[in-house]
């Protein structure tokens, strides 16, 4: 089976982001980069089916400099190829755009299984995985908690409101992880290793048979134009005195001050 | 806002490779997620986090500069170093566990051991399926090992080992001891044997009440007419250059692993002195305290390029022991002091054991003496220079 794993280079989650002068991206100049979480989910799976029942997994990265070294790590953890696909020329504030050029990465690639994570931490979109599949006319099941495969087909158990909901679809197809499908692995040095003579290649919009009206900002829908912090919360307060003065004063804050009561 | 966890005034990570940022990366997340969580309870109980052995030796942590052929990662000096770095920033009894398995164990099987003992022992060492422990301190004798008493006696058999050694890391628990022994009257005659637990007249004690490495097992070891086989000998090496040359490695670690500690104690005094707040301001914005904070950085990121730098000439051949003795004295000597002044950001919380400070204080107090003492080193780079041995 050849499976395709799609991850993101975010932040990382505890980062303090500072805004750039642009005011309307990140500066991203003293940032450490990581996979998005849930995207490590979804490369835990496909290299558990891959030593499972054989085949292979390619990793693929649509983005700047940041984009190799996650790469890397991916295949450290056991996949066996990696696509950088750089975003030069892409318009990435729109996630039509970004799900556009994946999914002609990911149609020169012809995999029977494709892993997202269920959504990008940072941007949290949600929308890349529906988009590549649109594109692709695959059917995808997101937010999957438990995956098997078999016979040409996938039953994935999502999580619903109060419950789970048991899906099933044909290969080929595409996933979104959500947290508890596996534990991810750490990778082994041994991995490491092995990962610098692993192939990884970079690719261009042009490779991939798009061209700057189609996924530059021209065609882009939506634009990001401002970003802000949100605003610094107020220093907790300290409520002193006996258990019953603390009581009284507490419900009167919360009646008063908070009004949750 | 300033980054806290990140301590690479010098953009040190510009000199190194992805593979050696992924190890670093990877240590560290494993120490955040599996050591930081338990090593407080471990240290007060003075107990080793033993279901971490395992786990560490599957990632490749024990003996990762070794070849792929005997089950290591094959990787250089300075992912080694970056790997011990991360442990000690753990906890210096981690580090130690996997300085002992991987310089003062694996190596010697690896370097003085035949084909047979290397195929037995390196590969179970290399995954924690075995535990090693390395026996050169005895009793009467540590600074000077040359004056050892231990002594192996040639018989029909193989060997027969009496004596004692002292202060052993994993002693108790070890598989697999690494022993030096005089089989003659002369330091020319010392001779390394692995001696296997259960072994007849071995006997391997705890010692107790120790106020330092409280999360590491340290041990007596004792030998009453031990009988060893022939096979057991380590045929590659006579004389003192053999245990030295185990202590070069291991030293090597150790100047990195006290990066690790300073590292340790310096992020929370940074992080502390940024929320603690006294006079109705940050105790960060009093002089006094950005002082500390200064020197604590600059002496961590004048150790940082000492121990790249060897890694550098150890990964090109040309290290010398003297260079790493003057690492080893600098860098754990650094890491104290750093300890020391971090305790007096934290004012009374940094004797708590909330913080990790004093317990990387007390453990370096061990650094300092084991794998040759300060003043050893410093008489080492003394002669050195002089060309004058101090020693004795
Ligand atoms: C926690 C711990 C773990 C250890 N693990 C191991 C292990 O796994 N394997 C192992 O073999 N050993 C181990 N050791 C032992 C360690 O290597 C020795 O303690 C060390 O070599 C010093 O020896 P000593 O304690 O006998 O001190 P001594 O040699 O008695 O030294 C005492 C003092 O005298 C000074 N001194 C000695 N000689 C001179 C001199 N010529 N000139 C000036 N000053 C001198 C020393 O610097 C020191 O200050 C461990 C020790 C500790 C504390």
């Amino acid at each position: 089976m050849k499976i395709a794993v799609c991850i993101k280079a975010v932040p990382e989650t505890d980062t303090r982001i500072r805004i750039a002068a642009d005011g309307r991206s990140i500066e991203r100049s003293d940032i450490k980069f990581i996979v998005s979480p849930y995207d490590e989910f979804a490369l835990e799976e496909a290299i558990k089916l891959k030593e499972s029942k054989g085949g292979s997994v390619t990793v693929i990265g649509l983005g700047g400099d940041e984009v190799p070294a996650i790469l890397r790590d991916g295949l450290a953890r056991g996949a066996d190829d990696a696509v950088h696909v750089s975003s030069a020329g892409v318009a990435t504030d729109d996630p039509l755009i970004v799900g556009k050029v994946l999914a002609a990465a990911l149609k020169q690639l012809g995999p029977d299984l494709i892993f997202f994570g269920k959504h990008g931490v940072g941007g949290d979109n949600q929308q890349v995985h529906a988009v590549v599949a649109e594109k692709l006319g695959m059917p995808q099941v997101t937010v999957v908690t438990k995956l098997d495969v078999t016979d040409g087909k996938v039953r994935a158990e999502r999580e619903i409101e109060g419950g789970i909901e048991v899906v099933e679809a044909p290969l080929p197809a595409i996933i979104g992880a959500q947290k508890g499908l596996n534990e991810p692995r750490y990778p082994k040095l041994q991995g490491i290793m092995q990962a610098k003579k692993k192939p990884l290649a970079t690719k261009s919009v042009a490779d991939l048979g798009l061209s700057a009206d189609q996924v530059g900002d021209a065609a882009a829908g939506i634009r990001i134009t401002g970003l802000s912090l949100p605003p610094a919360r107020q220093a907790g307060r300290r409520i002193d005195g006996d258990a019953g003065q603390q009581v009284a004063e507490l419900v009167n804050a919360l009646q008063n001050e908070a009004k949750v009561i | 806002m300033v980054n806290t966890k990140h301590v690479d005034y010098m953009n040190l990570d510009s000199l190194f490779s992805t593979e050696e940022l992924q190890v670093r990366d990877l240590a560290r997340s494993f120490v955040e997620e599996r050591i930081l969580p338990v090593i407080e309870d471990c240290y007060e109980q003075g107990v080793y986090p033993s279901e971490l052995i395992r786990p560490m030796g599957e990632l490749g942590f024990y003996g990762c500069n070794l070849p792929e052929e005997y089950g290591c990662a094959g990787m250089n000096n300075i992912a080694y170093g970056l790997i011990t770095q991360e442990l000690e920033r753990g906890d210096s009894g981690i580090r130690s566990f996997a300085s002992v398995q991987s310089s003062l164990v694996m190596y010697p099987i690896f370097a003085f051991g035949s084909e047979e003992q290397k195929r037995k022992w390196l590969p179970a060492l290399a995954t924690g399926e075995k535990i090693g422990c390395f026996g050169l301190t005895e009793p009467d004798f540590g600074s000077n090992p040359s004056d050892m008493v231990t002594r192996a006696e040639h018989t029909k058999f193989g060997w027969k080992l009496n004596g004692a050694k002292m202060w052993i890391t994993n002693g108790t628990v070890a598989d697999v001891a690494v022993v030096w022994a005089k089989t003659g009257e002369d330091t020319r005659s010392i001779r390394g044997f692995l001696v296997e637990k259960g072994t007849k007249g071995y006997s391997a004690p705890e010692i107790k009440k120790k106020h330092s490495l409280r999360a590491s097992i340290t041990s007596e070891l004792i030998f009453e007419d031990c009988e060893i086989p022939e096979e057991n000998i380590l045929p590659g090496v006579e004389g003192l250059r053999g245990p030295l040359s185990c202590l070069n490695q291991a030293r090597y670690g150790i100047a990195w692993g006290a990066i690790g500690s300073a590292m340790a104690t310096y992020t929370a005094a940074l992080e502390y002195s940024l929320s603690r707040i006294q006079f109705g301001k940050p105790i960060a914005s009093f002089q006094l305290q950005q002082k500390k904070l200064a020197e604590m950085i600059t002496e961590i990121s004048k150790a940082q390029l000492l121990a790249f730098h060897l890694g550098k000439l150890k990964d090109a051949g040309k290290v010398t022991p003297a260079q790493i003795s003057m690492a080893k004295r600098n860098n754990v000597a650094m890491a104290l002091n750093v300890a020391r002044e971090a305790r007096t950001i934290l004012g009374a919380n940094g004797i708590s054991a909330e913080y990790p400070v004093m317990r990387h204080m007390n453990n370096l107090e061990s650094v300092l003496t084991y794998e040759g003492t300060h003043d050893i080193h410093t008489l080492i780079i003394g002669a050195e220079v002089t060309g004058i041995q101090a020693f004795k």
